[in-house]
């Protein structure tokens, strides 16, 4: 992998491979956003009023809204992941796409590029499918606040769709993504705050919590829906940004192990 | 149109590639024969820039690979060995798409469509599904495709490997259009009848190395009698004792059949019709006779 190790060239080349991506969505545009969607609104409405109303407020904030503030990374995340696991597996390994692409004047350079702006996109309509379910039932303090929700929503589906490709790099079959699953982005959901609030951990559970990406998302996207400015709002950024960019990184050069040796 | 010269590559401890020097001429069909694991499909993936050869200097439509394999790829179209058309577009939408990655805008595609279709002989299928398509109709497509933006030169990878005749024959009459059309052809195969019938020139790799090159009937009457008489049947092994190193200039015995080799085929028919329990075959040396003397006649896998 060290010898394929290496900055990547990017190009506006991306955008052919983006494109192809969104023409095939458009045409099962429908279902699959209801499919996108069905899943965390449920939970949000059913854990928030059946479980909220159980429930004092948390900081100030309802059950409800602290949970559709938590469900807006969690449903960001889960789209971005889903997206470079199944669907760019398909792509690269069940179809080959990606050699077609090849072929032509591309690199893999830019073919992962496409994937992870796609990924990205596409989990930006999910996050921002929840922040329509917050303003609709008005679970936000500030409007305009709620606004810088949608760029840290993007910010949150590039982490992913970074951290994600690497998996999609050493995967043998479909089967093997029920790893990453379980072992990475399930005990995320349940560490970094989505259900409750991370300072009911254990400390050393706490310590761990706080060097995960979905904690730096949902430290950004919950203040912003009670109207406030987050903390250390470079901070939370800058991790977000460096767990995309090392995964992007890292499964280039280990795709490239794959397909171009 | 293509040079290569003392081209390596190896992975781990097997040498695929071993030293390899190729020429091909612009408007000519050049075929790369070998067995399986000769390493054909490897040199062509090093021919594209796909992967980095491990020593020597390819030059590809006069641009160097790998260090400007973007650049050459614009100049050639690619017919893979599998079959990775789109299978989320239709017929038209997969050319559409395949042009984008060339840089070329929806308009250019779009003018070049009709004439891709007609020739691919998918007019009427052009909003077909690819699950629709059978195999031939698929391959055809895939030639289309690598066709979208005009290059020079063609790379063709067991092109009709899996094919029924009739398809296959379609392939070559659209090969032969593209050759009279002035292209630059490189194809691998390992149907003889396929090389002997395209290519111009062609070259017999083994173990990654070139073993033999030059046009087809050349190099079998360099290096194979001018007639075959294989023979098998009840007393092969009686016949090949009494006859066989008086009849035949030289004689090849393969389980249970007697390859003959020959100039002159009637005085061996003539001595095997005395033996009625013994059958033949009599017919005209070909490439397959080449491949299976330089290459020998172990499976490879």
């Amino acid at each position: 992998m060290i010898k394929h190790l290496r900055l990547p060239r990017l190009s506006w080349r991306f955008i052919p491979v983006w494109q192809r991506n969104y023409l095939v969505w458009k045409k099962l545009a429908i279902p699959s956003i209801l499919g996108n969607l069905a899943d965390p609104m449920l939970y949000m409405l059913g854990l928030g009023f059946g479980l909220g109303s159980l429930l004092p407020d948390i900081n100030g904030m309802s059950y409800l809204s602290f949970l559709a503030a938590g469900t807006v990374a969690y449903s960001t995340m889960n789209a971005a992941t889903f997206e470079v696991l199944y669907s760019s597996f398909s792509r690269m390994h069940v179809q080959r796409t990606w050699d077609a692409i090849l072929n032509a004047p591309m690199t893999l350079d830019d073919i992962m590029l496409g994937e992870l702006t796609w990924a990205t996109s596409k989990s930006l309509l999910s996050g921002v499918a929840i922040l329509a379910v917050i303003w609709g039932l008005g679970l936000f303090g500030n409007f305009w606040m709620t606004l810088w929700i949608i760029p840290v929503v993007a910010l949150v589906g590039f982490c992913f769709g970074g951290m994600g490709l690497v998996m999609n790099a050493v995967s043998p079959s479909y089967d093997f993504f029920l790893y990453y699953f379980t072992l990475v982005i399930t005990p995320m959901v349940l560490l970094c705050g989505v259900f409750f609030p991370v300072t009911q951990l254990p400390p050393l559970l706490q310590s761990v919590s706080a060097w995960l990406p979905l904690t730096h998302a949902i430290d950004l996207a919950r203040p912003l829906v009670i109207g406030r400015v987050p903390n250390s709002v470079a901070l939370h950024v800058a991790a977000l940004l460096i767990y995309g960019s090392l995964g992007y990184v890292i499964a280039l050069a280990l795709t490239r192990k794959r397909l171009l040796k | 149109m293509l040079k290569v010269r003392g081209l390596t590559k190896t992975y781990g401890d097997t040498e695929v590639v071993r030293g390899l020097d190729l020429d091909v001429r612009r408007g000519e069909c050049f075929g790369l024969l070998g067995p399986n694991g000769a390493g054909k499909t490897t040199t062509l993936r090093l021919l594209l820039g796909l992967t980095d050869p491990d020593s020597g200097s390819i030059e590809l439509a006069g641009i160097a690979v790998p260090q400007r394999a973007r650049e050459a790829r614009m100049k050639v179209g690619v017919v893979p060995q599998l079959d990775n058309l789109d299978p989320d577009f239709s017929v038209r939408e997969n050319l559409l798409a395949y042009g984008r990655y060339f840089g070329m805008s929806k308009a250019a595609v779009t003018a070049r469509v009709p004439m891709l279709l007609e020739f691919a002989g998918l007019a009427n299928k052009a909003d077909a599904q690819i699950a629709q398509l059978s195999g031939g109709m698929k391959r055809r497509l895939t030639l289309a495709r690598a066709l979208v933006h005009d290059p020079d030169i063609l790379f063709l990878d067991e092109p009709t490997t899996g094919l029924d005749p009739q398809a296959r024959h379609l392939i070559w009459q659209g090969l032969r259009r593209l050759l009279a059309e002035g292209k630059t052809i490189v194809l691998t195969t390992h149907f003889m009848d396929e090389a002997e019938r395209l290519a111009d020139r062609l070259a017999i790799l083994d173990h990654g190395r070139r073993v033999v090159e030059g046009a087809p009937r050349a190099l079998i009457e360099a290096h194979i009698e001018p007639a075959v008489v294989e023979v098998f049947g009840e007393g092969l092994a009686d016949w090949t004792r009494a006859h066989a190193a008086t009849l035949c200039l030289r004689h090849e015995s393969v389980g249970e059949t007697l390859f003959c080799y020959t100039a002159t085929p009637d005085s061996v028919i003539d001595a095997l019709k005395e033996v009625p329990a013994l059958r033949y075959v009599h017919r005209p040396s070909n490439l397959e006779d080449v491949f299976l003397k330089l290459t020998g006649r172990d499976l490879r896998d």
